[in-house]
Formats: structure tokens, sequence, C-alpha cells
């Protein structure tokens, strides 16, 4: 008798769930995919647009633009809103992924600064919204680095056998490499296969040294103490400053042989089914609360002017986060690459990390 | 007769869909993958490409001997030893052996890199009692012993089962014929319990060979193993994506596999005894 109802109970619970999701089927409740860098959000602004709008978000992170681009690009899911990097939605614009945008469902745009938009990699602002920019800096423990060691400071700092075992390195090609290629003094954007090839002799050399290749996984490591030095990018300096334990004193520059310059904006992928709604999601992102908040969790710089009026005027006075022109007179871009540069880049990258 | 063959194919008929939808049809596009270039035109081009990673192959290859050569050594006392014991006591212990099983295999091995790392548990744990830490995480050894850990109840269990079919009495046996205890163990035990043995060698070998989580975690991005390789070609880490070289990479590591299960077999004469799986 027992089994009887026991079962009873299992076949209802089985009916209910089945029934359960063909009403969520059913509802018109639409869906929207956004796919964004991992810590990339104020996640309290996810729920806040849910219930404003009725749209629901499912929210997926990524590590790197190319892991974003194989993902999407292989249709393996269908995303509706991305936040790729300069270089990768030119790419992306090259390759008529992207859908463009009807402003019109964006009033916000209006807020975002002059300065980040007409850029290179979408010179007529078609298919992108600007969500911060900023550059890549080296981070640094003051506890465990010599001063002498960054007094110039120097890209060099990440070649220093002193700190062997201690230094993180990005585990994404692109980034990697304009590390190597400032050092060397040629463009990040190089057309030349020989200054590739110079770039990853120096990768190759730096390994030894390398605690490990890391791209999210250096908040952890550098708060805690675990390693001295870290190339990543200047927002996230920022937050790990906030969350560093009480024996680690962190501290980043902008080296002297140049720095990548990067915007990351938001864009719609062509094979969307809900292309107003996600328009609607980023004229949300671009609401001026939205954007304080999102600079504030985050700590990249905004290019939303009337976010940055609302910001604590430390963050804003920042010279590495919010670096003035000078500085980023000395830094570059990354466009898109060649497709043989690009697969040259790729093949040496697997060779620096097999060998 | 014909109809007996009918039903059996009926009854069988579910898991041949299965196969073939699931393991031919993947297969099928490995190998097409394997043979074309990226417009779809027939090359050999990767397959033979993949000398580059002749070196990586030889990592992977040299890992997964060493994590299988461990496996077998510390499960097979083990597993002799729990054999011997009596009934509830042989349950509670293979529980214990499939305990960690039952918990996510990520999460396990995420949990050896706080247990490795420079300032983890162990280097904690040294440098408080006044002792020298040392670099764990990011070393091959590390590597090695995550695979070790993760699929040494593969090697465990199938052995376990052989040596438990083997009676007591065979072993008196033996010994009353004036057999030695290392004779008992060279000329009974041990090929007695050669089915559970291979099965526990392909069962370790085998994924150990075409890992890339455990070498990306604990080998902290600087140990590469062919796993590695495959997974950057089909996901693009490395900036550009290419299922050509990485379905090539994958057939011949198939291959490989395929191989060494075929040689272990031929050791394998008794098929009856089987272990595990």
């Amino acid at each position: 008798m027992k089994k009887k109802v026991l079962s009873l109970i299992l076949a209802l619970c089985i009916a209910c769930g089945v029934l359960s999701l063909a009403g969520c089927g059913g509802s018109d409740r639409v869906t929207l995919n956004v796919y964004n860098w991992g810590e990339y959000i104020d996640t309290s602004v996810i729920p806040e647009f849910e219930k404003e709008t009725g749209i629901k978000v499912n929210y997926t992170t990524y590590a790197s633009n190319e892991e974003m681009y194989a993902k999407v690009s292989s249709g393996a899911a269908s995303y509706d809103v991305v936040i790729p990097s300069d270089y990768m939605i030119g790419k992306m614009i090259e390759e008529d992924m992207l859908a463009e945008l009807d402003f019109a469902n964006i009033p916000n745009y209006e807020y975002i600064g002059e300065d980040y938009k007409g850029l290179e990699y979408d010179p007529e602002n078609k298919f992108s919204v600007p969500y911060t920019w900023g550059t890549t800096v080296i981070i640094y423990n003051k506890n465990a680095v010599d001063p002498a060691d960054v007094a110039d400071k120097s890209v060099d700092l990440l070649w220093n056998e002193k700190y062997k075992d201690q230094i993180l390195m990005f585990d994404n090609p692109r980034d990697a490499f304009a590390l190597a290629l400032s050092k060397l003094g040629y463009s990040f954007n190089s057309t030349n296969a020989a200054e590739w090839e110079e770039a990853a002799e120096l990768l190759k050399q730096q390994k030894p040294l390398v605690q490990e290749y890391v791209m999210d996984q250096v908040f952890d490591k550098m708060e805690m103490g675990e390693a001295a030095v870290a190339a990543y990018y200047a927002g996230d300096a920022l937050i790990m400053q906030d969350e560093q334990e009480e024996d680690v004193d962190i501290d980043y520059y902008i080296p002297k042989e140049g720095a990548n310059m990067f915007v990351d904006a938001m864009c719609v992928l062509k094979t969307t089914q809900h292309k107003a709604e996600a328009e609607a999601f980023i004229n949300f992102m671009c609401r001026t609360d939205v954007a304080v908040k999102t600079a504030e969790v985050i700590g990249y710089a905004t290019p939303h002017m009337q976010a940055r009026e609302q910001l604590d005027p430390a963050i804003i006075g920042n010279p590495v986060v919010y670096a003035d022109s000078q500085t980023l007179a000395n830094t570059e871009v990354f466009l898109n690459l060649a497709p043989e540069i690009g697969e040259l880049q790729s093949k040496l990258w697997t060779d620096i990390k097999k060998d | 007769m014909n109809r007996k063959s009918f039903t059996k194919r009926l009854i069988t008929a579910p898991y041949t869909v299965w196969m073939a939808i699931f393991v031919l049809v993947p297969i099928a596009l490995v190998v097409y993958y394997a043979l074309t270039d990226a417009d779809g035109h027939f090359t050999a081009g990767n397959v033979t490409a993949i000398v580059d990673y002749a070196k990586t192959f030889g990592i992977s290859v040299e890992l997964a001997l060493i994590s299988t050569a461990i496996c077998l050594l510390m499960a097979y006392p083990l597993a002799y030893a729990i054999a011997r014991m009596n009934t509830r006591r042989q349950s509670t212990m293979i529980m214990l052996v499939m305990l960690p099983m039952w918990m996510n295999f990520l999460i396990r091995t995420y949990a050896w890199i706080a247990i490795l790392a420079d300032k983890g548990l162990i280097n904690a744990f040294l440098q408080s009692i006044g002792l020298d830490g040392f670099k764990m995480i990011g070393t091959r050894g590390a590597v090695v012993l995550g695979m070790v850990y993760n699929f040494l109840p593969y090697m465990i269990l199938p052995i376990y089962t052989v040596l438990t079919k083997i009676e007591q009495s065979t072993i008196e046996a033996a010994q009353d014929l004036g057999a030695s205890r290392a004779q008992v163990f060279r000329r009974v035990l041990l090929p007695m319990s050669v089915p559970g043995i291979i099965s526990g060698i392909t069962m370790v070998f085998v994924p150990a060979v075409s890992t890339f989580v455990i070498s990306k975690l604990l080998g902290a991005g600087k140990t590469y193993l062919i796993g590695d390789i495959i997974e950057n070609y089909f996901l693009g880490n490395t900036g550009t994506v290419n299922y050509n070289i990485g379905a090539s990479l994958s057939l011949v590591l198939m291959l490989m596999i395929l191989i060494s299960m075929a040689i272990m077999n031929h050791f394998d004469k008794d098929e009856s005894a089987g272990g595990m799986i």
C-alpha cells in the first residue's frame, strides 16, 4: 500500500513538473540572453530590469573575447546582447554577425561621451553602444615588490627574474602578445610576421617566470597575496585594492612602453528574435542610475558623461582608471587582425603554451 | 527462431538508435572534419599538421602512464585487503571508495587548488611548523596527483571485483601444495586478477590521457596536454577556431586509445571474468 501511495505521489510530481514546464513555454514573457564578461555588472540591476519591463534575463558570462566569439559563431547557443571589445566588434561587423541598432529605442545613448563614439571599429556608430573603457595596467603588491623595480614604471617588471613564480600573465593571446610587443616597441596591430615571432620568443622566455596564466582568477591571487605581479585591466585593479587582505598593498601603473586602450560596447546579434527588447536592455544599462551602479561595482571607467558627474570625485580623479589624454596618447587600440596574422598569433600562442 | 531474433532486435533497438546518434554520427563527424579543410575540400593537411604536437602527445601519454602506474600500485593492495574483509566491512569500504565520486569532479579538483596553492593548506602548514613551503601547483606532479586522485576508484573497483571472485580455498590449496606467499601471489593471485587489472588500466589511462580540466586547473595553464590543445581549437581560446585540426588531433587520440586497448585486450585472454564494465 505504502508503495502505491509513493508511486502515486511520484507520478503526480512528474505530471506537475511537465505541466509547469508547458506553462512556462506558453507564456508571453520574453527571455533575453545576455552574454557578458565575468565580474562585469552590478548583478542587482538585472532583477530591477526584469521587474520594470517584465522581460526575463538569462545572464551568462565568458572570460575572453575569443571564447565569446567561438560560442556565438558556432551557433551552439543563441544570445541576444553581447559586450565584446573593440577589435572583436570590428571582426563581428566584418563577418555580419551584428544587427544595426535602432537608436530610437536607445534614447539614453545621448549620455555617452563623444570621445567614445565613431571609433575605428564602428566608425558610423551603427552597431555598438559603449559600456566601459579602460587600459591594461601592471598590478603589483607593494609589500612583495622592491620599490626600485617599479620606479621606472616599465613592462619589464613582468620579465623580472626576481619575481619568478610570482607573476600572473594574461591567459588570452591578444593581451599577452600586446605586452611583449610593447616591450619591443612594436605596434599591437603589427602586420609584420617577424615582429610577432620576436614577441613570441619573449613570451617563451617569460614562461618559466610565470606562476599561472589567468583571467579572472587574478582577483583571488592578487588579493590574497599569492602572486606579486600581474598584468590586467585598470578597473579590476581598483576592485582588488578594495578587496585586498591586510598584509597586501596593491598598486598599479600604466607602463611607460604603452598599453592597450579598449572600449567594451554592447551589441545585438543579428540572430536575435527580440531586437526591441535587447535595445531596451541596452537603453536600461545606459540609464544614469544604472550606469553609476555599474561604474561603482566593476571599477572600470564609464563613457557615460551623466554618470561621471554623480560618481565619487575620488574615482573620477583616479589618474590610471580615468587616464588623461596625455597618457592615452601613449596607448593603442586593438584592431581586428588580418586573418593570416590572426592565425600566426594563434599558432605562436599554442607553441608558447605547449612547450 | 525468426520471432526470437525479432524481439531481440526490438529490445535492443533503443540502444542501437542511441549508439548510432550519439556515438557513430559524432565519430563520422570527427573523421569528416579531420580530413577536410575550412571549405570542406578533402585534405590530409590536418593530419600532417599534428606532427607539431608530437611532443604534447608525448607529455600526455607520459603523465597518463605515470598516473596509471601509481593508481595500480596503490589500488591493488587496497583492493586485496578489502576483498579479504568480511562482507559487511567490504560494503562499507567500497562505499568509502565511491564516496568522493558523489561530489562533482570539478569541485573536487578546485578543492585541490586550495590545498596545493603556494599559500594553500599544505604550504601554510609547513610554514607554521617552521619548514620551507614548496611549489606544487602548476607542476606536472600536481597534474599527476589530480589524475591519480580522480581516477583511483576506477582502478580499485574492477580489481576488487575480480579478487572477490577468487575463492579463499584456491589460495589455501596453493599454500597446501607448498607455495610461499610470494609464489601464491605471483602464480595464483596475479594471473587470476589480470582481467580486473586490464579494465582498471583502461579506465584510468583513457580519461587521463585525454583530460584537459585537470591540467588546466592544477597545471596553472603551464602544463599543456593534448586535451587542452583540442579544447583550444574548438573553443578558439588561442584566437582562432579550427575544427579541422581539432578533429584530426581527436582522431589521432582516439586511434591511440584504440590501439592501446587492443594491446591490453591481447593480454586479457580470459574475457569471461571481466571487470566492472
